[in-house]
């Protein structure tokens, strides 16, 4: 298998250490993303894009650290629910709302990553999810997060201060750079030495353990960069939909971001981003349905296990023999 | 009568209780999750979902049959279990050369699945269930009033518990399944159908999943989602206890329902936390869990 170092590189991306058909892959979804507002509904297209960061980060950990974290809801959930009380409460522009959800993502990605982390495979899974429960229970208990309700009419407020963003244009605009940042940051952690490691202690933890590394202290490090990532879709989730509520930090949440991973291709990638896409469309076109989303759902879950396990980039990057 | 710390007795005593019923199905749930774990490496997600199916199994049985709550006992487990075995056949038995966490996304689709469909078809409030006449009443044993109904629970998941950690520590069978859990290609080797084994090891699991649904469904009212939240908590269970030892699985759950019913006590809000706060505790002093072997 080709590695990207092998791979001609576009002088100015050298950096970014991108082979070119990554970078094309990059340039095609900026373009697809630029023109898909004028063509689809922009709200849809927002929530496609916080959904895809979501995926991301639950994918840094399953895909490059190998560690299923069942309990992504609660960082995607508590910092939606603060950055919708900083924008609504404390008045705060929408920016610092967002970094406001993020720190506190931090925060508990600090504590529940710290525990988590000392057990392996289905335990951490069992781990992480039996701590986003303890966070649905606080969200259902504490004062400040609506109980049942939620926090609703969270206002968009003015980027900076300046740029006002209760058009939906403007506000995908300031949504998609923020989704470049990070995928773009996410593709530099990936690709350096520090996720060089992850990968090696996904594929054999024993061995990386032999060569010396610190084995917890990257797992530590790659479960807050995933929290945090989770907190930035959370948080910009909480400021475009004006609302955070309990759905965001209840366990049908992790599960259903695990479901995206795992359509677009678990260890690639840009398989996220196509599966969170999917994912939302069919919501978005089977709403009508009701309960019966829930049946198709776990309906694709079991298929995607038993037949498609690769995603569809997954099967897509094996057949071009490249890593996507 | 005394006090304790500002609280009447009657007051502790029937939270006791109640904490020990919701200990008596933590003790069920985790003992079968501990058991299907043990043989197909599979942390089985549907276990909430089926024991769902067990409360609707018996409340079908009642009013589309009229088959009364002792029939229902043993009916219910068995269709679940039944079921269970064409799940192990069907699903499971293609992901056992792979990772564990496929088998735990795939259970996860499955509890989507089934809940999903009862909620299509009974809608999402409870349903009440009547107590069996023997079961109404109860006894009052001075310092509280114990219903038939709770006592009986608790008889009887204890009953269940206890026979499982005889059959499988004490009896040839279990002998089998043991010896499949440590080596299954060097059992099979001695002439035994692992195979077999592992799908009724499975059915078995859940139909104590099942079972345990029956029991509790007079108690709480049977609705498509009354799994989905316990087994979350059984799985906090599952990694304070370990799933290395079955009498271990059954005194966990015991121990943290009564801690659960003690909270509600002394500090209500705590209640729906406290088992999580317990297994981070648990996990920094002893990760592998309390009666887990270290891997």
């Amino acid at each position: 298998m080709p590695t990207h170092s092998s791979v001609p590189v576009a002088a100015p991306f050298r950096k970014l250490g991108m082979p070119r058909y990554h970078l094309m892959i990059m340039l095609g979804l900026a373009a697809v993303l630029s023109v898909a507002p004028f063509l689809l509904y922009p709200i849809l297209m927002i929530k496609i894009l916080c959904f895809a960061l979501f995926a991301c980060s639950v994918n840094l950990l399953l895909g490059y650290a190998g560690l299923l974290s069942f309990g992504h809801a609660a960082y995607f959930g508590m910092s939606s629910y603060v950055a919708a009380h900083a924008a609504k409460v404390w008045g705060l522009s929408p920016e610092l709302a967002i970094l406001c959800g993020v720190g506190i993502a931090v925060l508990l990605g600090c504590i529940f990553g710290a525990l988590a982390i000392r057990r392996q495979g289905i335990y951490f899974a069992m781990v992480t999810l039996a701590f986003a429960q303890m966070v649905y229970f606080f969200a259902l208990q504490a004062p400040f997060t609506g109980g049942e309700d939620g926090i609703q009419k969270v206002p968009r407020g003015a980027l900076f201060g300046l740029i006002p963003l209760a058009d939906d244009k403007t506000l995908y605009w300031f949504v998609l750079v923020v989704f470049f940042a990070c995928l773009l940051a996410l593709y530099r952690i990936i690709h350096s030495p520090f996720g060089q490691v992850l990968k090696a202690i996904r594929d054999n933890e024993a061995r990386a353990v032999s060569l010396g590394y610190r084995v917890n202290q990257y797992k530590f490090i790659a479960f807050v960069l995933s929290a945090a990532l989770a907190g930035v879709a959370g948080g910009t989730k909480a400021i475009v939909f004006q609302l955070a509520t309990l759905t965001d930090v209840y366990w049908t949440m992790s599960g259903e971001v695990v479901l995206m991973t795992l359509i677009g291709g678990m260890y690639t990638f840009f398989g996220p981003i196509v599966g969170a896409a999917l994912v939302v469309l069919m919501q978005n076109y089977l709403a009508s349905v009701g309960d019966w989303v829930t049946v198709i759902q776990g309906l694709v879950f079991v298929a995607c296990v038993l037949l498609f396990r690769e995603g569809i980039v997954g099967f897509i990057a094996s057949k071009l023999k490249r890593p996507l | 009568m005394f006090d304790l710390l500002g609280i009447p007795p009657q007051v502790l005593f029937s939270q006791l209780l109640l904490g020990l019923i919701n200990g008596a199905f933590y003790a069920m749930l985790s003992l079968g999750l501990a058991v299907i774990f043990g043989l197909l490496n599979i942390v089985n997600f549907a276990h909430g979902a089926l024991y769902m199916m067990g409360a609707f199994g018996a409340w079908m049985l009642l009013n589309y049959l009229g088959i009364g709550y002792w029939w229902a006992l043993l009916l219910s487990p068995l269709m679940v279990g039944l079921f269970g075995v064409l799940i192990e056949r069907l699903l499971l038995r293609w992901l056992y050369d792979l990772d564990h966490l496929y088998g735990m996304i795939l259970t996860f689709g499955l509890a989507l699945v089934i809940t999903g469909l009862f909620r299509n078809f009974y809608g999402a409030t409870g349903m009440p269930y009547t107590l069996p006449p023997l079961l109404t009443g109860g006894h009052n044993l001075g310092f509280m009033f114990l219903p038939n109904s709770r006592a009986f629970v608790i008889a009887s998941s204890l009953i269940v518990c206890l026979s499982t950690w005889f059959v499988i520590e004490r009896t040839r069978l279990g002998s089998y399944l043991r010896a499949a859990t440590e080596n299954p290609a060097l059992t099979e080797a001695f002439g035994i159908n692992v195979s077999l084994l592992v799908t009724m090891t499975y059915g078995f699991g859940v139909a104590l999943a099942g079972f345990a649904g029956v029991l509790a469904a007079p108690i709480y009212s049977v609705n498509p989602t009354m799994g989905s939240d316990l087994i979350i908590v059984v799985f906090a269970v599952v990694v304070i206890g370990g799933m290395g030892s079955i009498l271990g699985s059954i005194i966990t759950g015991f121990s943290l329902g009564i801690v659960e019913g003690l909270t509600k006590v002394f500090w209500p809000e705590a209640s729906a936390t406290v088992i999580f706060v317990i297994m981070a505790i648990v996990l920094m002093a002893k990760p592998a869990g309390l009666f887990g072997r270290s891997s």
